[in-house]
């Protein structure tokens, strides 16, 4: 964007003041409460599935989270097969992408919508997608921090 | 445990806010968003930050994509105690293995069951 704006000819540019004139303007706090209350209500749900598989598989606190997710998961895959999760997109914006049944929404969307394309080419193709970016930088984000602080803790620095 | 379910509401609720702000006032895209996420999950565990949050909020710090950061790099450092400087390859996935597959596995069976719709 930064870089086309050199070559703006004063038309463009009177063009430019009234499209953000008559662009409609984000409600930006009904947005936050929204996603306040929809992110808020999905967090508690995924704490009554760790207090189940605490009572129930004898997990610690600490190791519980993983089950959860993977719970969560499975939770978003129904919901987004039946076109809910579309819809509580559509109402809490971050709210339901934030949370990791976000997460599990695009990897399975992704699936759904390239299974036309057939299961190699269509699915596995593009079952990453959308998804892939967060894997990556929270991969590569993960593999500098965890490089530098096992660096930093074998010179005993730390 | 009803001080927990509190906590796990407010702090994941915020969490999402934060998200919401990314979306409406930086203008980013959901993938930004989720990938800026990730990676300050990421950071915050490497200052030590994120694990005392773990412990105060349970599923409100462990549900929201920052988490998935944070297992990455738990796992890594994980195995680094153990095996040096090759463990941060190996432990990797360690503890975020279950939502990776997760997502992966019912992706694929939902791609059987589901038709895509629209």
């Amino acid at each position: 964007m930064a870089s086309n704006q050199k070559k703006v000819t004063p038309q463009q540019k009177s063009y430019q003041h009234l499209q953000q004139k008559h662009e409609i303007k984000r409600p930006i706090l009904k947005n936050c409460i929204k996603a306040f209350f929809v992110g808020g209500i999905i967090c508690v749900v995924g704490q009554a599935i760790t207090y189940f598989y605490i009572y129930f598989f004898n997990f610690t606190e600490q190791s519980a989270g993983n089950p959860t997710v993977a719970t969560m998961v499975f939770l978003s895959m129904l919901l987004t097969g039946f076109g809910v999760y579309d819809r509580i997109g559509q109402f809490a914006g971050a709210g339901s992408a934030v949370p990791v049944t976000g997460f599990g929404n695009a990897v399975i969307s992704a699936c759904i919508e390239h299974r036309t394309e057939g299961f190699v080419l269509g699915v596995g193709g593009n079952i990453f997608k959308l998804a892939g970016s967060v894997i990556l930088f929270g991969v590569f984000s993960a593999f500098v921090v965890a490089l530098i602080k096992t660096l930093l803790t074998m010179w005993g620095v730390i | 445990m009803l001080a927990m379910y509190f906590w796990a509401f407010v702090v994941g609720g915020l969490i999402c806010v934060i998200g919401q702000l990314l979306f409406d006032v930086a203008k980013l895209t959901p993938g930004h968003t989720l990938s800026l996420l990730v990676v300050a999950g990421a950071i915050l565990d490497g200052f030590g930050l994120y694990e005392p949050l773990v412990d105060f909020a349970g599923a409100g710090a462990t549900v929201p994509i920052t988490s998935f950061g944070n297992s990455l790099v738990h796992g890594a450092l994980q195995d680094a105690q153990e095996h040096g400087i090759i463990g941060v390859l190996t432990g990797m996935f360690q503890v975020t293995s279950s939502g990776i597959s997760a997502a992966i596995i019912f992706g694929f069976i939902g791609a059987l069951l589901f038709k895509p719709k629209g």
